[in-house]
């Protein structure tokens, strides 16, 4: 079983605790009604769906209960970082050197 | 002509009992969920009369009653001596939210030196005593059912489950104690 390292708990938990919420670090326009429908395309619908490394939103569902973010790799199934929410992206070049 | 109506324990009768294990119904406690921040901690614990940890996996023993803690803003609070945490909130001015969940929740004590063995039958999580000493304890899965899991002693854990999952819980644990007989 593959563990997660979640931020709050401060330890690695089993997977089967977690849950992925999708993408992270999209922000919700400020000005919804003022967007075009285009817009609000590329903010809804449209993601970077990486292979390889990405930013993606976790949430430890059965344990501590909260959302954080986590550096994966969509191809080895690798986490590379997991940080709180509202902390800044880990920087992928100087995460990726001790690989 | 009613009579009055007996809440039912839900696992009422249940008992595994063998050389290595022993599973059975906790008595029915008043609980609360407790969300608050962490300046309103000190007021809550005053009035609770145990210290709300704020660490990871803490539990913490006080006034007849166990805090857990659940995450960075989340206790849950077993009374065990009938008291009424909900209502020894309610007297505290800080800004803090405390829901009475005694009947949505139902625990089952395993003991016995396989206690361990028997609720790794359906739980993921290191139980080894460095990783999970008493006194540990934490939401996580049995099955396919959510658990807070508290080590109460090296050999006695009581795992808080919600009512309608116990009947689920109850026979996993006791499928898993076949093994620990002998
Ligand atoms: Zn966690």
């Amino acid at each position: 079983m593959l563990l997660i390292h979640c931020p709050y708990c401060e330890e690695e938990r089993p997977e089967i605790e977690f849950a992925n919420a999708g993408e992270a670090h999209i922000a919700r326009p400020s000005d919804m009604d003022g967007l075009s429908d285009q817009a609000f395309e590329e903010f809804f619908f449209i993601r970077s769906n990486p292979k390889g490394l990405h930013y993606e939103r976790w949430r430890h569902i059965h344990g501590c209960a909260r959302f954080f973010n986590a550096l994966r790799d969509t191809v080895t199934d690798r986490f590379v970082a997991t940080y709180k929410t509202g902390e800044p992206k880990p920087d992928i070049a100087a995460e990726g050197k001790d690989q | 002509m009613a009579d009055q109506l007996q809440r039912a324990h839900p696992l009422s009768g249940r008992l595994v009992s063998n050389a290595g294990v022993t599973v059975e119904p906790a008595p029915e406690a008043p609980r609360m969920i407790l969300r608050a921040g962490k300046s309103a901690l000190p007021a809550l614990s005053k009035a609770l009369g145990v210290k709300l940890p704020t660490k990871p996996k803490k539990s913490a023993n006080g006034n007849g009653r166990i805090a857990i803690w659940l995450g960075p803003d989340e206790w849950l609070v077993i009374d065990l001596q009938s008291g009424d945490p909900a209502a020894d909130c309610a007297a505290v001015k800080v800004l803090h939210s405390a829901v009475d969940v005694s009947h949505r929740n139902t625990a089952i004590i395993v003991s016995g030196t396989h206690s361990a063995a028997v609720i790794n039958g359906g739980c993921p999580l290191d139980l080894s005593l460095d990783a999970f000493p008493a006194g540990a304890a934490t939401r996580t899965v049995f099955g396919k059912a959510e658990i807070i899991l508290l080590r109460e002693t090296e050999d006695r854990f009581r795992i808080e489950c919600w009512r309608s999952f116990s009947d689920y819980v109850f026979g996993f644990l006791e499928a898993a104690a076949v093994d620990t007989d002998g």
